[in-house]
C-alpha cells in the first residue's frame, strides 16, 4: 500500500488532519475523507468544473489539486457559502430564478460566480457566460443560470 | 378487465376554474439542499465499512473471452471480492434478460470497448485499481464493425450468431440487421403521383451522449440473509428493481432500490450499468459496495443516442398541400437491441396531416456501447432530415416556412400513422404564435441566417402510484416513486396544494424507494408531472372525500350536506345548519387520534396524455474562412397545454434547446480504425458551455389537454426534437447549402462552402 502523509487543511474555517495517499486529490479528500460531498465529481479531468473550490483565494478544480499540496491551504467549498441561515445572494436567486435544476453542476457554478462578482460586481452577460465557460451544465441550457447571476450582482451592487 | 380509473374517464378539467397556485413559480422545495451542497447524488452516500468497487472492461471492440483468471487479484490484500462472468446467473443470449446481463458483464464475447468483463471490490480506490491489473483475461480479437451500414452488408463480423432478421422472410442467415419494421398509411406512390413538387434527399447523423453531469453512481448493501438495498442515480427504480430480479435471481422483495437525487438523466439512466455488479459484489464481499463510473466509462459504456442514416422523399402541390411522404431510415443500436427505433416511423411526419406515407426501418447492432433513451428517442435525428425537407418544399413552390406548415397542420380529428386520433391539441396555434413571436416578426440580421423547424412527440402516461398523507397539523406529505428529473417534486406538490387549498409550502414531496409504494413505470417520455400530478390530484381527492366525512361526523350531519372549497369542509347549504367551515387541519386536530390518519393513496395506468408540439427559430452566423457556426438567437415555441410551473417549464424548453445545439453543431463519437473510441472526455467531446449559447427565448402556448384536471401535457421531450433541423435550415440560408449531415462541425461546413462555391463557379 502507498505510503500516506500527514495533511492539516483548513475547510470552511475548520482545520482538518487528515492522512492521504499521494495520488489522492483535493476533490478525493473532500469528498471521501471528510465527507463534505456538496463538491462533486463529474470528470475527475478538469474538463466541467462540478469539483470547483477556492484554495488559497484561487479558483480550482478540486480533481486537478493534489491533496498534500493544500497542506496548511485554505479551502473554501459550497457548505461554507450561506452564513448561518442567511443563504448568499447568488444561492438565493438560483432559488428564486430556477438556476438550478437537477443542481450536480450548482455548487461549482456558484463558487465561481461569487469569485466573479467579488472581481467584477457589474459583469455583461458576455463576461458571465465566458467566467462560467469552464462549469458545464446539461440541463438549464445556461439562460437561468445566467439571469441568476445577474441578478445577484444587482442585488450586491445594492438593487 | 378492471373499470377505467374515474379520474382518467372524466379528469374535471374546467377551464373557468381560478388556479391559485397553479400557473405560478414557487421557489422549489428541494431547491435549498441544492444550492448549500446537501443534495445527495449517487455518490454521496457512504455506509459503514463500505468497499471500493472498479470495473475492468475490454480494451477490444470484439472479442472472444477465452478465459479469466482472478485468482492473484483475490490474493491482493485488502481485495474483498472479485466477481467476473461467472458469478451472474446464466440466461440463454438472445432473450431480453440475457441481453441485460450480458451487457452488465459480459459473458462469450466482449462487444464493444469498455464492455465490463470483470470487477474488484477492495477498501481502497488505490488497491482496487491495483486489482484490476492482476486480473487475467485471455481474449480472441475479432474483426469488428462499427458504422451501422458496413454491419449490413453481408460479409460484416457478426456480433451475435443467434440474431435473425425481424420482419423478414427467409431469415435464416446470422446478421447483425435485428429488425426491418414497416409503418404505413394510404397509398405513397399515389400521392407522389399528385405532387408538383417532389424532395429527396438523404441524411446522416451521429451518437451523440445524454452527457449527464453526474456518471452513474450506486452503492448496493447486502445481508447474510439475501437482502439487497441499492441506492443509486436512477430513472427508474421499479424498473430496475424488477429486471435486477430476472438478471441476479432474486426476489423483488429482497431488493429494495431507493433513488438518489438526479444530476442529469435525459433518458440514459433508465438502464442500469453498474448497479448489477456492484450488487454481485457485495454479495461476495458481505460488505456494502459503492461504484462511481469514471468520465471515460460513461463514454465508452453508456448512453449514447442512436446514430442513424436516412433517406426521405416528400411531395406536395403548387398550393403547399403535402402529398406524400416515404422514408428509408437505418438505426444504429451499438451491441444489444433496444434503441426505441420504431418511434421514429410513428413521431417522424406527425404534426402534418399526412394521408399516404411508407417508412421502412432497420436497426443494427454493431461494436459499440448499446444506445439508451434520451429526449425523445429516436426521433430528433431523422426530424433533422424531415424538416429540412419539408422546408427546401415550402422554398420551391414561393411559401413562407411557417405557412406552409400550417397548411399541413394536423388539427384535432387527425387520425396519426400510429391509429390513434388526436384530441384538441396545439399544433396550429404554436405556428399562428410563432409567426407573431418577436424573432419571427424581426428581420434576418445582415449575414444571418434564419431556420425554422417542428416537432412532435406523442407524450406517455403509465403505471404510477404516489400517496398523499395529511399531518396532525394539516401539513401534507407526498411519497412519489417516480424520479424528480428536474423538478416535478414542486410541480406535483404545487397540484397538491391546489386541489387542497392551502399554501405550497404547506407540502413536501419525498422519492419514495421501492417497498414504499406500487410499481412506477420508469420517468421518461414526457410522462411524469403528467401522470404522477394525475395519482396525486386523485390522492387529494380522497383525502377531501374522508376530510368531508369527518367534519359530517363532528356536525352530525350526513356526509354528502358537507363539501370542500378553498382548504375548508363546509355545510353544503344553509340547510344544512350554521356551522363554521372546518380547516383540513382543524379536523386533522379534532379527528386523527380517535379516528386515524387522513391520507389518500393512487395507483394508475394513466392515460390520456396530450400530444406536445414545437416550432423552434433560430438566426445562425456562419464564419466562411473556418465553417464554424454560431448560434446568435433563439426562440422555443412549445404547447404545454397548462404551465404548472412556469420557470420549470422554461427550463425544459431551454435546456432541450441547447442540447439540440451541441448535437447540431459539436458532438459525436469518434472511433479509430482500432475500434475504441478516441473522445471519450468533456475535454474531446465537447457540449456546450455558457459562451457558446445565447439567451433561450421561450413561448409558452396553452391548449389544455382536458384529459388532465388542470390541463397539461408533458413538456420535456419536444424541445430538443426540432433544434438541429432548425439550425440547419438556417445555416442553409446563409451557405446556400442545407448540411444534411450531423453534426455541422467546422471542417463539413467549409467543405460545403468550398462545394457549394465549386458548383457554382466560386
Amino acid at each position: 500500500m502507498a505510503k500516506k502523509y500527514h495533511v492539516t487543511t483548513t475547510v470552511n474555517g475548520d482545520e482538518y488532519e487528515y492522512l492521504c495517499e499521494p495520488q489522492q486529490t483535493l476533490l478525493d479528500i473532500l469528498r471521501d475523507e471528510l465527507t463534505l460531498t456538496g463538491t462533486k465529481e463529474g470528470c475527475a479531468t478538469g474538463d466541467c468544473g462540478a469539483c470547483t473550490v477556492m484554495v488559497d483565494g484561487v479558483m480550482v478544480c478540486s480533481c486537478l489539486v493534489l491533496a498534500v499540496e493544500t497542506d496548511g491551504c485554505k479551502v473554501e467549498t459550497i457548505e461554507g457559502m450561506a452564513q448561518g441561515d442567511k443563504l448568499h445572494p447568488l444561492q438565493q436567486k438560483f432559488l428564486e430564478l430556477n438556476g438550478t435544476q437537477c443542481g450536480i453542476c450548482t455548487p461549482g457554478i456558484l463558487i465561481a460566480a461569487r469569485e466573479l462578482l467579488k472581481r467584477n460586481p457589474d459583469p455583461t452577460e458576455s463576461e458571465i457566460r465566458y467566467w462560467l465557460a469552464g462549469n458545464l451544465c446539461r440541463c438549464t441550457g445556461y439562460d437561468k443560470i445566467i439571469r441568476s447571476v445577474q441578478a445577484a450582482a444587482k442585488e450586491m451592487r445594492g438593487g | 378487465m378492471a373499470q377505467a380509473h374515474p379520474i382518467l374517464e372524466k379528469s374535471g378539467f374546467n377551464p373557468d376554474r381560478k388556479l391559485k397556485i397553479v400557473g405560478s413559480s414557487p421557489v422549489k422545495h428541494d431547491g435549498i439542499d441544492k444550492v448549500t451542497g446537501r443534495a445527495k447524488f449517487g455518490a454521496d452516500m457512504f455506509l459503514p465499512g463500505m468497499l471500493v468497487g472498479k470495473i475492468l472492461r475490454s480494451p477490444h471492440p470484439h472479442a472472444i473471452i477465452k478465459s479469466i483468471d482472478i485468482s492473484a487479484a483475490e490474493k491482493l490484500p485488502g481485495v474483498k471480492a472479485v466477481i467476473c462472468r461467472d458469478d451472474f446467473p446464466e440466461i440463454k443470449a438472445g432473450s431480453a434478460d440475457g441481453d441485460m446481463t450480458r451487457n452488465a458483464m459480459a459473458r462469450e464475447k466482449a462487444l464493444y470497448d469498455g464492455h465490463p468483463v470483470a470487477a474488484v471490490a477492495a477498501t481502497s480506490e488505490s488497491i482496487a485499481k491495483e486489482a484490476l491489473k492482476l486480473i487475467k483475461v485471455d481474449y480472441e480479437i475479432l474483426p469488428h464493425v462499427i458504422d451501422p451500414v458496413e454491419a449490413m452488408k453481408p460479409d460484416a463480423p457478426i456480433l451475435h450468431p443467434h440474431l435473425r432478421t425481424k420482419g423478414i422472410k427467409d431469415n435464416d442467415k446470422a446478421t447483425n440487421v435485428v429488425e426491418r419494421h414497416e409503418l404505413n398509411m394510404g397509398d405513397a406512390a399515389a400521392g407522389f403521383a399528385e405532387a408538383d413538387v417532389i424532395v429527396e434527399r438523404e441524411f446522416d447523423t451521429k451518437p451523440m451522449h445524454q452527457g449527464y453531469i453526474e456518471p452513474q453512481a450506486c452503492v448496493a448493501s447486502t445481508t447474510e440473509d439475501g437482502q439487497i438495498d441499492l441506492w443509486c442515480c436512477t430513472q427508474a427504480p421499479w424498473v430496475f428493481r424488477d429486471r435486477l430480479s430476472n438478471i441476479l435471481k432474486i426476489e423483488t422483495a429482497k431488493i429494495r432500490v431507493q433513488q438518489s437525487e438526479m444530476g442529469g438523466g435525459f433518458g440514459g439512466k433508465t438502464g442500469f450499468y453498474p448497479e448489477p455488479i456492484a450488487i454481485q459484489l457485495s454479495r461476495k464481499a458481505k460488505r456494502p459496495v459503492k461504484i462511481m463510473l469514471t468520465r471515460n466509462e460513461v463514454f465508452r459504456a453508456t448512453g449514447p443516442v442512436s446514430g442513424t442514416k436516412s433517406r426521405i422523399k416528400m411531395g406536395c402541390k403548387k398550393d403547399g398541400t403535402i402529398t406524400a411522404a416515404e422514408a428509408e431510415l437505418i438505426f444504429q443500436t451499438g451491441a444489444f437491441t433496444g434503441s426505441a427505433f420504431t418511434n421514429a416511423p410513428q413521431a417522424m411526419f406527425t404534426r402534418y396531416a399526412l394521408k399516404n406515407v411508407k417508412t421502412t426501418s432497420y436497426e443494427v447492432v454493431s461494436n459499440r456501447p448499446k444506445v439508451n433513451s434520451f429526449r425523445a428517442p429516436c426521433v430528433p435525428q431523422i426530424v433533422f432530415g424531415v424538416e429540412g425537407v419539408v422546408d427546401e418544399m415550402a422554398r420551391k413552390i414561393g411559401m413562407d416556412p411557417i405557412d406552409f406548415r400550417l397548411k399541413n397542420a394536423a388539427v384535432e380529428g387527425y387520425k396519426t400513422i400510429y391509429g390513434d386520433v388526436f384530441g384538441p391539441i396545439g399544433f396550429v396555434q404554436t405556428l399562428e404564435a410563432a409567426k407573431k413571436c418577436d424573432h419571427y416578426t424581426s428581420p434576418v440580421p445582415p449575414g444571418q441566417g434564419r431556420g425554422v423547424a417542428a416537432g412532435f412527440w406523442f407524450n406517455r402516461g403509465g403505471e404510477t402510484a404516489a400517496t398523499l398523507n395529511i399531518g396532525i397539523d394539516g401539513s401534507v406529505t407526498l411519497i412519489l416513486g417516480t424520479t424528480d428529473v428536474a423538478g416535478s417534486r414542486i410541480s406535483i406538490s404545487m397540484m397538491a396544494a391546489e386541489e387542497l387549498g392551502i399554501p405550497v409550502d404547506k407540502v413536501r414531496a419525498v422519492m419514495a424507494d421501492t417497498h414504499s409504494l406500487g410499481f412506477n413505470r420508469v420517468t421518461a417520455g414526457s410522462r411524469t408531472t403528467f401522470s404522477t400530478g394525475m395519482v396525486i390530484i386523485d390522492s387529494a381527492r380522497k383525502a377531501i372525500g374522508e376530510l368531508c366525512r369527518r367534519a359530517a361526523g363532528i356536525w352530525g350531519v350526513s356526509e354528502d350536506a358537507v363539501t370542500f372549497e378553498d382548504g375548508f369542509c363546509k355545510p353544503a347549504s344553509a340547510n344544512v345548519g350554521n356551522f363554521e367551515p372546518l380547516s383540513i387541519a382543524q379536523i386533522a386536530a379534532k379527528t386523527m387520534a380517535s379516528h386515524g390518519a387522513i391520507a389518500g393513496h393512487s395507483e394508475m395506468n394513466v392515460t390520456g396524455a396530450g400530444p406536445g408540439f414545437g416550432l423552434h427559430i433560430v438566426d445562425v452566423a456562419v464564419d466562411k474562412e473556418t465553417g464554424r457556426v454560431d448560434v446568435k438567437r433563439y426562440t422555443v415555441v412549445e404547447d404545454a397545454g397548462k404551465a404548472i410551473h412556469r420557470l420549470q417549464v422554461e427550463g425544459q424548453f431551454q435546456g432541450g434547446a441547447v442540447q439540440g445545439i451541441g448535437w447540431a453543431l459539436n458532438e459525436e463519437y469518434y472511433y479509430g480504425e482500432d475500434g475504441r473510441m478516441q473522445n471519450p472526455s468533456f475535454l474531446d467531446y465537447r457540449m456546450p458551455v455558457a459562451s457558446d449559447v445565447p439567451m433561450i427565448d421561450t413561448e409558452i402556448v396553452e391548449i389544455p389537454n382536458p384529459r388532465h384536471p388542470y390541463g397539461l401535457r408533458g413538456v420535456g421531450e419536444v424541445p430538443v426534437v426540432p433544434t438541429m433541423a432548425a439550425i440547419a435550415n438556417a445555416v442553409g440560408q446563409v451557405i446556400g447549402v442545407r448540411p444534411q449531415s450531423l453534426p455541422m462541425s467546422p471542417p463539413k461546413i467549409l467543405k460545403l462552402i468550398e462545394e457549394h462555391k465549386a458548383k457554382n463557379g466560386g
